[in-house]
């Protein structure tokens, strides 16, 4: 069953329908001068069904982010502020007991690197058929014959055999495709997937992604995935997030963000990336500078010190304050005072009780 | 007479040991290179790429003497490596140099930068004493850095200004050949488009040679002339750059190019190659070490291993598919088939 929900949403509120709903999301590191502020403020939301990727550079908080839709975040760090409602239910309110609960049956997660996450001295079929004991109360035997059809349906060849190897006795792919079988075996609602193809040749990677996807849109399962990858981005998603440091920048449709980018980083990312056959000699168009150091304060557009747009328009509002997000067309949703959009809307609110821009 | 190449690799094995027996003497070993050739021209860019494992940084290793060679000759700057005492060696190494994948792990922490950079040229006693300040100021500012990076300490700078002191390092030596493995890999995407930039820009202001090893094809495209593809040591697939990517011939660069996730979306739906898993590299396949794998393979690729010939002039590719050799030719024509298919 496919369920995808394509109703008026941008990044800024989401619906009824929504599986997963995050407002105003902080998520911090440390104590006084020293906090890292790696998540600043984020409004995000997920559909049933849907598959969002989640794109950035390090540092943009992209997986604080994911960790911290599971509550995986340790001290010092620390979920500052916000709200986070699955399935009408409020995650940060959750006590040890439900979030146990909940993690694994109600949502997945698979990691980068496959090998670290499996237990070296436990044979496989017994690390998948592990959660269909514990949450689903099977026993050994029912187990067993589950999780070496899970590793079946992940592509694992003769799974009766290979459920009986050891972690190290897989390749990283197959250990990867582990993984997604354990995240999977209880036919969560949501499955998280941070990088799960950064640490695979790239020949895998392709076979990795169209296993992700074809499982979860055959299950109805929604996906987060968090890549640094836009090839990534245009294989899998539905809708697309672009983060960073520490904010959502630019939402909208797979189609909306790759064929008509409209905030200065997401263009400048997509020009960074070299493609293959693309025209020859023409230089890659880089992004000058880097991130910005998330333990001071940013008043304003934290991409304003790198943006090509802002020396151009001379906007110095960049520096000062946060853009809001403008709802360019349908399911796309930006945060720049460089749009056009904005420079109009800002003259003509001149009355409004707040700064005019000037160019 | 024409000038000899740069440099001149000719059937070089690398050998890693993987077992030993209870005196630590090596029972098995795993060939990392295993049977390679090419040449690099002065001021050429040749890209090395393949999966992990294939053996792309030992070889890049290799040319520039940071491993040993089991068999086989590389000849830089027509100086056989093997031949060479290690007072010449030593001086050999100023002109290949090599930048490292993570800059964070290549630098002494506890010394500044420019006293990092310094130490190359008073290793190499290149220039005198007290001219070597200015060379090392003079090469950051190559490489985009001002004089107040000098005194910094690795742990201050970026990801990307590191990287940029690991060309600065590499190219203070005024090296006619770098090997840069996986140079941007560690790096963003943003930053990595700053660093390829500055190695194109010196790369033609300097006449560099680089060998640039690198997993990611769209990279190689931007950077590279020629392109060597390598599978599990072997090489099977070298030409320009412009056939490897318009003209590709052997089934394992098809299947590395059609795996490449494309950002236009009209690829979206494309299919992945059904390449099956790698295989255990002290294992190895009988005959071509990528038949278990191959769309193309039959009965010859499981009895004889193809070497890297010349299909058409400028483009060698390691494939009896390609080739058009059938067994029964095979048989006939070449003494070296039936040999290896002996011993397998």
């Amino acid at each position: 069953m496919v369920t995808t929900t394509h109703d008026d949403r941008h990044g800024t509120a989401g619906s009824a329908d929504d599986l997963l709903a995050i407002r105003g999301l902080r998520t911090e590191f440390g104590t006084g001068d020293r906090t890292v502020r790696a998540v600043r403020g984020v409004d995000l939301s997920i559909a049933r069904g849907e598959i969002l990727g989640l794109v950035g550079e390090s540092g943009s908080g992209k997986s604080v982010l994911a960790s911290s839709i599971l509550r995986l975040i340790r001290p010092p760090g620390r979920i500052a502020a916000g709200e986070i409602v699955f399935d009408g239910r409020d995650v940060l309110a959750m006590n040890t007991r439900t979030l146990s609960r909940w993690r694994g049956r109600d949502i997945g997660i698979v990691f980068q690197q496959p090998q670290g996450c499996l237990n070296p001295v436990r044979r496989i079929g017994w690390q998948v058929a592990e959660p269909l004991r514990l949450k689903k109360g099977l026993g050994r035997r029912a187990a067993w014959d589950e999780a070496v059809q899970l590793l079946r349906s992940v592509g694992i060849p003769s799974p009766e055999s290979k459920a009986r190897a050891y972690p190290h006795q897989v390749s990283g792919g197959q250990a990867q495709r582990v993984m997604i079988a354990i995240a999977l075996a209880l036919r969560p609602k949501l499955l998280i997937a941070d990088e799960p193809t950064t640490a695979l040749d790239v020949t895998i990677q392709a076979q990795i992604l169209e296993l992700l996807r074809d499982s979860c849109r055959t299950h109805g399962t929604s996906l987060l995935f968090v890549t640094h990858d836009l090839g990534v981005i245009a294989k899998l998603a539905d809708r697309v997030a672009v983060m960073y440091a520490g904010n959502i920048v630019e939402t909208g449709s797979v189609g909306g963000i790759l064929e008509s980018p409209r905030h200065p980083y997401t263009r400048g990312l997509m020009d960074a990336a070299p493609r293959l056959r693309s025209s020859e000699g023409e230089r890659l168009r880089d992004i000058p500078g880097s991130i910005p150091n998330l333990a001071r304060p940013i008043p304003g557009c934290p991409f304003a010190p790198r943006c090509g747009l802002r020396k151009e328009l001379e906007l110095d509002r960049c520096d000062r304050e946060m853009p809001p997000f403008v709802q360019s067309a349908e399911r796309h949703a930006v945060r720049c005072w460089g749009l056009p959009e904005m420079r109009t809307a800002n003259r003509t609110n001149a009355a409004a009780p707040e700064r005019e821009i000037v160019r | 007479m024409t000038t000899p190449p740069l440099l001149d690799v000719e059937g070089l094995h690398v050998r890693y040991p993987v077992s030993r027996d209870v005196f630590g003497r090596p029972t098995g070993h795993v060939s990392a290179v295993d049977g390679v050739d090419f040449t690099l021209e002065n001021g050429e860019t040749l890209g090395l790429v393949g999966e992990s494992g294939c053996g792309k940084s030992t070889l890049g290793r290799a040319v520039v003497a940071l491993e040993p060679a089991a068999e086989g000759t590389v000849r830089f700057r027509g100086y056989d490596f093997a031949r060479l005492s290690d007072d010449e060696l030593k001086q050999q190494r100023r002109f290949g140099q090599f930048i490292f994948q993570n800059p964070r792990t290549s630098f002494d922490p506890r010394r500044s930068v420019g006293a990092s950079v310094r130490m190359a040229l008073d290793i190499q006693r290149l220039f005198r004493p007290r001219e070597r300040d200015e060379a090392v100021a003079e090469i950051f500012r190559k490489v985009g850095l001002g004089p107040e990076h000098r005194a910094r300490y690795p742990h201050e700078l970026s990801g990307g200004q590191l990287q940029r002191i690991g060309i600065a390092r590499a190219l203070v030596l005024q090296p006619q050949l770098i090997v840069c493995d996986e140079p941007v890999s560690a790096l963003d995407v943003s930053v990595q488009a700053q660093i390829l930039n500055l190695l194109k820009d010196l790369r033609g202001e300097f006449d560099l040679a680089l060998l640039f090893v690198s997993h990611n094809l769209a990279v190689v495209e931007y950077i590279a002339d020629r392109v060597a593809v390598m599978y599990y040591g072997r090489i099977v697939e070298i030409t320009s750059r412009r056939r490897l990517f318009d003209n590709p011939l052997h089934p394992y660069t098809h299947a590395l190019l059609e795996s490449v996730p494309s950002m236009d979306l009209a690829h979206r739906d494309d299919p992945a190659p059904k390449l099956g898993d790698p295989p255990d590299p002290t294992h190895l396949p009988s005959g071509c070490r990528f038949r278990n794998r191959c769309p193309r393979a039959f009965d010859l690729c499981r009895e004889a291993d193809p070497e890297t010939v010349e299909v058409e002039p400028g483009h060698a590719v390691a494939c009896w598919a390609v080739r058009g050799v059938d067994r029964a030719r095979a048989r006939e024509t070449s003494a070296t088939i039936t040999k290896t298919e002996e011993t397998t």
